[in-house]
């Protein structure tokens, strides 16, 4: 019994190790936003991504009604506060408002899909930028960022959060306090990691009793080796 | 005529049952790694069964690939289930091969008269290899998408008909929506049915021979007055009772990666798989899953391409000659302590070129690679030296077992 052990320990030593090692990563140093993960956070983001985020940026695999599903939001909550007026109805992909021919003509290329962008960019990295936004008056947009270098999407969270220059000089407030600023933002990062994996909901409901069971089967089983092995000389 | 009887006198399968099952004798002394066949064998219907229900809604098209296999996560009832099993499922059957090769290593299994086992199961590894790789080209995400071109290119570099190879295996100049028309008959039928194939034969060539045991003494050459070894039991009941046991541990560790960590740190689910493949948009380093990647170390640790895969290639296939680079009369490695701990830094080395792989292309990790390939090449060139002079153990007569 004690080798075994000794043998689990050098398995998830040699785990772990190689988990630390697939991490690393070599842009500029990330923020990690601090929140529970429940539905309060996650549905006060998506009232904050539908009013800012959704007039350039699709979620396509999402549909409204995960919202009330998975989430528990009323109809008239996601109809009132997320649901864009482009005739969808609930049923339908979050889509956003833009065309996609115009925005490329704006943009140069369309605004990308966020259905998985906290799987591909990590969550900290979504955080950090929302964040890094400054103003540079030698872009177009007249905005740059520290994490995405030369972006074309402008900081529009600027009301919320307020302007600075390159050096994080302060140029014009925002309406929201620095500390709620960074809670809105964590709020959206919280509803795009939940719009990257839903089945999380799911997944945490019905995990225990699988487990369960199957602990159970296991129990099970160990009594009845042990029975046919006792005969094992 | 009672219908058992009826039945048995038409079909093969009671004596087959008798051959395989019931009447198979297994050494008593297995350990914790003899687990490891078993699980295999319940691994791959697993994925058989998760990889039907995928199949059942994917659309092999460029245009429709990566959307079809979203569609399953996030509108297919219990999509993210079948999903994340079978996504999952494949990191796991790699755990379990490499602790069953590693076993077969420790023990002396590839030894005679079981070189035809070995050599059958290294095929078998070989084949899940060329099926993992095939699986994961299928949801033409962007690592799909270069992963699929880097390993495919691989190919220009045989003699003479190398472009023509590429060409026929892409369908065309580039990765494209025909590559995954072919990937995908090569995944669902050819490369799956070999694998089962392999695996009938696998255990067929081990039940002719009879198993190896940690001790690596035959227990056959000790057989009671009954005619069967003192130190075997039936198969059926006692380790079908005990791999039960081993399925209920397993598939716990496997529901609660599935349901609390289904990308496992992004480790089983790399983050480049969630975003569509663009030939525009080439990934700044392609590495392959975990569990190809201390193949992908060595063949990076040389700068020139050709010489990079000629390596590569030795490193797959030398395994096939092992039985017959190992030369002690003695078997298992618990006689043999040199070999051993040749062993243990074989296998030591081979995770740190796992992580090696996943790295980027950094000059500080160039030593370290190429310090790695050298010992896993070093290995078995000095294996048939070491293994013919290293002092050894005198092994018990009897396998070691202590009652429970």
């Amino acid at each position: 019994m004690k080798r075994y052990v000794v043998w689990a320990g050098m398995a998830l030593g040699l785990l772990a190790g190689s988990a630390s090692g697939a991490f690393a990563d070599n842009g500029p140093q990330l923020l990690t936003p601090h929140y529970t993960y429940n539905a309060k956070t996650i549905i006060s983001g998506a009232r904050l991504f539908a009013t800012n985020c959704m007039a350039c940026h699709s979620i396509k695999f999402m549909r409204y009604e995960f919202l009330t599903h998975d989430l528990g939001m009323s109809k008239s909550d996601v109809h009132k506060y997320v649901m864009l007026p482009t005739g969808s109805t609930f049923k339908d992909n979050m889509i956003s408002a833009m065309p996609t021919g115009m925005a490329h003509k704006w943009f140069g290329l369309p605004p990308p899909d966020l259905s998985q962008m906290v799987r591909y960019k990590s969550q900290d990295w979504i955080y950090t930028y929302l964040l890094s936004f400054y103003r540079d008056p030698k872009r177009p947009s007249g905005w740059n960022n520290h994490v995405f270098p030369n972006v074309a999407m402008p900081d529009v969270l600027a009301p919320y959060g307020g302007i600075v220059n390159e050096h994080g000089k302060l140029l014009r407030a925002g309406d929201e306090s620095p500390q709620k600023f960074k809670e809105q933002v964590t709020d959206i990062v919280a509803f795009l990691r939940f719009v990257s994996d839903p089945s999380v909901v799911q997944r945490h409901d019905k995990g225990p009793w699988v487990l369960g069971l199957l602990a159970f089967f296991t129990i099970v089983a160990y009594f009845l080796k042990k029975e046919y092995w006792k005969e094992v000389k | 005529m009672s219908f058992k009887e009826w039945f048995v006198k038409r079909s093969p399968l009671p004596e087959m049952w008798r051959e395989h099952m019931a009447e198979y004798y297994a050494p008593k002394n297995f350990n914790i790694f003899y687990y490891a066949g078993s699980l295999l064998l319940l691994m791959v219907v697993l994925q058989f069964l998760s990889g039907f229900l995928v199949l059942a809604h994917y659309i092999p098209t460029a245009e429709g690939a990566y959307d079809s296999v979203y569609g399953i996560m996030y509108d297919v009832h219990y999509g993210w289930l079948m999903q994340y099993m079978h996504v999952d499922g494949v990191s796991l059957i790699f755990v379990l091969l490499y602790v069953h090769m590693a076993r077969g290593m420790l023990y002396g299994s590839y030894r005679s008269p079981r070189e035809l086992v070995w050599i059958i199961g290294y095929t078998t590894y070989l084949a899940f290899m060329a099926e993992a790789f095939f699986g994961y080209v299928l949801p033409y995400s962007n690592l799909s998408y270069w992963a699929g071109t880097v390993i495919t290119s691989l190919l220009k570099s045989i003699p003479f008909i190398g472009g023509w190879v590429t060409t026929l295996v892409r369908g065309g100049p580039g990765m494209s929506g025909d590559t995954l028309g072919r990937f995908m008959a090569l995944h669902v039928t050819l490369v799956f049915l070999v694998i089962v194939g392999l695996i009938v034969f696998h255990i067929l060539y081990l039940h002719k021979v009879g198993s190896n045991n940690p001790d690596g003494i035959e227990i056959k050459a000790n057989k009671g007055p009954d005619g069967h070894p003192v130190d075997g039991i039936p198969f059926h009941p006692y380790y079908s009772v005990k791999d039960l046991f081993g399925f209920g541990v397993w598939l716990i560790i496997f529901g609660a990666i599935i349901f609390y960590a289904p990308t496992f740190h992004h480790i089983f689910l790399e983050r480049t798989m969630s975003t569509p493949a663009n030939p525009l948009k080439s990934l700044p380093d392609v590495t392959p899953p975990w569990y190809l990647s201390p193949f992908y170390a060595m063949l990076r640790s040389i700068p020139n391409k050709n010489a990079g895969i000629i390596l590569m290639v030795f490193a797959v296939l030398i395994p096939f000659v092992l039985p017959w680079l190992d030369r002690n009369p003695v078997k298992s490695t618990r006689y043999r302590p040199i070999t051993r701990i040749m062993l243990l830094i074989f296998f030591i080395n081979f995770f740190v070129l796992a992580y090696l792989g996943e790295q980027p292309p950094l000059p500080k990790y160039f030593f370290m690679e190429r310090l790695g390939a050298f010992i896993y090449v070093a290995f078995f060139i000095l294996l048939p030296f070491v293994s013919k002079f290293e002092p050894t153990r005198t092994p018990p007569a009897r396998v070691r077992f202590h009652a429970h």
